[in-house]
């Protein structure tokens, strides 16, 4: 399969976002910096792969993890975890409020309770969204 | 899969990961160490790159060139990479600039002494191998 050049970089304005992120407010990226650090996380990737070479034959979390240990990046490693459990329990979000929206939707076919169930849905999306908040991660400080 | 630029989902939440999974895919893929992944893989390799930009750019920030501190150059990560245990695996990728005319004089060098060490070489005697 042909890969164009552009497709193994990864999108500039989302690099230059996250070296701004870990740099004081004004610090100016040189193109060349910011190019130069692209390459460098693809590097990254491709040795975390030869890091994970061999162990199952689906990579998992834990792999990945261990990766990080094995190219002496123990730093991460907590970030990360915290990471882990903020997306399990986002996917469990998500997959509870589809359950959910099935069961509405169900009760939708009854033409009676029409109205009364538009009004719950608001309700629960509000609370939905209030469970988010307490869950999102934090910044990770460098 | 969404791609990540903005930086917030749908509903305006911050994402967990800005780095769009399906291009983290296609680098995974386009080595053969690795035959599939899974999403909590795929997640946590792109936040773990994540956090390696980030890293690369405040250690190199601050052992930078003292004077220019308003700005992060291309030398100041090829720094780095030489000078941190951590970064010296991307040495070959961020060489450190030479003029176009030291590089011909190393090269030249080199071939001098590639020369020499051959003319030197030639001591060794034939079999000396018991029957």
């Amino acid at each position: 399969m042909a890969e164009r050049p552009e497709d193994l970089n990864l999108p500039n304005a989302v690099i230059t976002r996250i070296i701004k992120e870990a740099l004081p407010d004004g610090v100016n990226i040189s193109k060349e910096a910011r190019s130069a650090i692209s390459r460098a996380a693809s590097v990254f990737v491709l040795a975390n792969n030869f890091a994970m070479k061999g162990k199952r034959k689906t990579l998992n979390a834990s792999d990945v993890l261990s990766a990080m240990e094995e190219m002496e990046f123990q730093r991460f490693v907590t970030p990360l975890k915290e990471a882990l459990e903020a997306y399990r329990r986002e996917q469990k979000g998500k997959k509870e409020a589809s359950e959910q929206k099935k069961k509405d939707k169900d009760k939708k076919t009854d033409a009676e309770e029409q109205d009364k169930s538009r009004d719950e849905d608001n309700e629960e999306d509000e609370e939905r969204l209030e469970e988010e908040e307490q869950n999102e991660e934090e910044e990770v400080d460098n | 899969m969404a791609d990540a630029v903005a930086g917030r989902d749908k509903c305006g939440e911050p994402r967990l990961v800005s780095l769009p999974l399906s291009r983290i895919r296609v680098i995974m893929k386009s080595s053969p160490e690795v035959s599939s992944i899974n999403q909590e893989a795929l997640v946590l390799t792109a936040k773990a790159t994540e956090l390696f930009v980030q890293h690369l750019a405040a250690c190199s920030y601050r052992r930078g060139s003292g004077r220019e501190r308003k700005a992060l150059t291309y030398t100041d990560l090829s720094k780095t990479a030489e000078e941190l245990e951590t970064f010296q695996f991307l040495a070959d990728i961020l060489p450190k600039k030479i003029l176009a005319s030291k590089y011909l004089k190393m090269l030249k060098e080199k071939r001098d002494e590639d020369e020499e060490e051959n003319d030197s070489g030639d001591g060794n005697d034939g079999d000396e191998a018991e029957s």
